[in-house]
């Protein structure tokens, strides 16, 4: 259970507008790589282009040295699984249901044990017979990151998995993020929190107006200069007692 | 708190099948003419000879009520998988192949052949109501499609669109035609399974099978697509092809049952409606229960046109219309509640 995506000089341009520009990204298994940037800097349109929603403008991107085109939908499917923002779902069907559609590439003996894990690794088991229109919405994300892991690929791409989850959430998926690396697959993530980044990514990606900015160890790349730079606000890096690194905007005069 | 309620699926599956099987022999044995249950089993157990005791109820039974049961079976559960896939395509729990013009392109079709006086020709009406229904189907299709994408409203707008057309074409028809002709019109856009003989039913029943045949191979495809079409996709779905094949099976079956019959409004939007509430979402199940349904209500509703008014007979959409509406706009408002909305 492992696979490679890399992405070489990816371009893309719509209608005129260059959304990314000579981009270079990869996952390896092992690997929890946060993609990071401000408001429209091109994180998502990375993240799908990486995932094969569109076809790039230039440049290439490949699992395991196999251009995405050349991947029939469903072998795609069983490399790499995507979450996207927020799912809006249009027919009342059960959390189970929804879980459920993640082995949708699969369709083996595996399903149920493979349903069920997911369900229990991120704790929405008993709202397994709810209607996923009458989760909240830190529910919801729950569940189609169950759905997610359901799909069982070496590869996950997540955009801003953390986003809508309270502290106590987001420290249940952290914890879950790092087993899935821990097991050797390769996760992707687009994080606005840049303290999470921090404490779980292996690699951080910096995206600056379409361009890679910078990339490499988190301690490494977050730097108070750069971060200023590319956010327009002054940040400072403080550590904590336990001498782990914490990002906040700085107001000191 | 708010788990699904979700009955169990044999009980239902016994409950509709039970219910058709009953609505089939009231609808048999009731109406101008009638024929009592004993003398039923007997007609049935001579079987289509004409050496019968009793020559007219044997010729009613076989000539007459017999093809128009099976033609609403047939017609009935046609149109409620048509509209549990275009619900399902659509994402959308109000589509139905009346929204998207199909049923309008057919109606459109047959109007043209009585005009022009096809209907003297044996199922030359129906014919190129089939036609019709196809050709707007197409028409829909490549017009609300644009790099190589179908964007949903733009769909049901141009749906829009293509009825509004077809209404006027219609009422063009109208217009110009002489009395015997606008009777003719009139309850054919109406929809009435007046006309049923064993060669309109023999017309129907292939498309009709082969449609149903194909619909059910897209019963998983159709629950990941509640997901969106990206979603879809990560799930290795392909998502145009399919929603091409989707849409070419629903002109099929509903080309295939306006042509036969008329329009008949509300089939197509209220038993896949009905069968979610009952069963839940998953079209796996949905599928063959909306047909199971389908027919029993379009047999119903049949048996009320021809004896609520008898000798007279009422046409058959404006039935289901007068009946269909309301109970949908209580449905909507008590799903809304409880389900929280389709978004």
């Amino acid at each position: 259970m492992s696979a490679t995506l890399v992405a070489t000089q990816v371009s893309v341009v719509r209608n005129g507008a260059t959304l990314l520009d000579r981009v270079d990204v990869s996952v390896r298994s092992g690997e929890f790589v946060a993609v990071l940037g401000p408001n429209g800097a091109g994180k998502s349109t990375l993240l799908g282009a990486v995932a094969g929603d569109f076809p790039t403008t230039r440049g290439s991107v490949t699992i395991d040295g196999l251009p995405l085109e050349s991947f029939a939908p469903r072998d795609l499917a069983r490399k790499r699984a995507v979450l996207p923002q927020q799912i809006v779902i249009s027919f009342p069907f059960t959390v189970r249901e929804v879980v459920a559609m993640g082995r949708n590439p699969w369709l083996d003996d595996n399903d149920d044990e493979r349903i069920e894990a997911a369900m229990r690794r991120m704790g929405v088991e008993p709202l397994r017979k709810r209607t996923y229109q009458t989760l909240s919405v830190g529910e919801q994300a729950r569940v189609s990151m169950a759905r997610v892991l359901a799909q069982d690929t070496p590869i996950l791409l997540l955009d801003e998995p953390t986003a809508v989850l309270d502290i106590g959430q987001q420290e249940r998926f952290l914890a879950v993020a790092r087993s899935l690396v821990d097991e050797g697959r390769g996760v992707a993530a687009v994080l606005h929190d840049l303290n999470v980044a921090m404490r779980v990514a292996t690699r951080v990606v910096v995206l600056h107006e379409g361009r890679c900015v910078a990339s490499g160890a988190p301690r490494e790349v977050l730097t108070p200069t750069l971060l200023s730079n590319v956010y327009h606000q002054k940040i400072r890096v403080d550590s904590t007692s336990d001498g782990s690194p914490v990002i906040l905007p700085d107001h000191r005069a | 708190m708010t788990e699904a309620r979700r009955t169990s699926l044999s009980a239902v599956g016994v409950f509709l099948a039970v219910l058709l099987g009953l609505t089939m022999l009231l609808s048999l044995s009731s109406g101008a003419f009638q024929i009592s249950l004993r003398d039923l089993l007997g007609i049935i157990g001579d079987g289509p000879r004409h050496d019968a005791s009793d020559l007219v109820a044997h010729n009613v039974f076989w000539q007459v009520r017999l093809p128009r049961v099976v033609l609403a079976v047939v017609v009935g559960a046609s149109l409620a998988v048509a509209g549990v896939i275009m619900q399902g395509i659509f994402r959308n729990p109000l589509a139905e192949p009346a929204t998207v013009g199909v049923s309008a392109g057919a109606a459109v079709g047959a109007v043209i052949a009585i005009i022009v006086g096809l209907n003297q020709l044996p199922l030359g009406v129906q014919v190129v109501a089939f036609l019709g229904g196809t050709l707007s189907t197409a028409l829909v299709y490549l017009l609300s499609r644009s790099d190589g994408k179908t964007e949903v409203v733009t769909l049901i707008l141009t749906g829009i669109a293509i009825n509004a057309f077809a209404g006027a074409v219609i009422g063009l028809a109208v217009f110009v035609a002489d009395d015997d002709e606008i009777r003719s019109v009139t309850f054919w856009s109406l929809g009435t399974l007046g006309l049923a003989t064993w060669k309109s039913v023999a017309a129907v029943i292939p498309l009709a099978v082969i449609g149903m045949l194909v619909s059910a191979k897209f019963s998983r495809v159709l629950d990941t697509l509640a997901l969106g079409d990206r979603a879809a996709a990560h799930l290795g779905v392909k998502v145009e092809p399919v929603r091409l094949q989707a849409i070419a099976v629903v002109g099929l079956l509903a080309s295939s049952a306006v042509a036969a019959t008329g329009m008949i409004a509300f089939v197509g939007l209220l038993v896949p409606h009905i069968m979610r509430i009952v069963l839940g979402p998953r079209h796996r199940h949905l599928l063959w229960t909306a047909a199971l349904l389908g027919a029993s209500v379009t047999l119903l509703a049949d048996l009320a046109a021809r004896t609520l008014l008898s000798p007279a007979e009422l046409p058959l959409g404006v039935v289901t219309a007068l009946i269909g509406a309301p109970f949908f706009l209580l449905l909507l408002r008590s799903t809304r509640r409880s389900q929280g909305g389709w978004a």
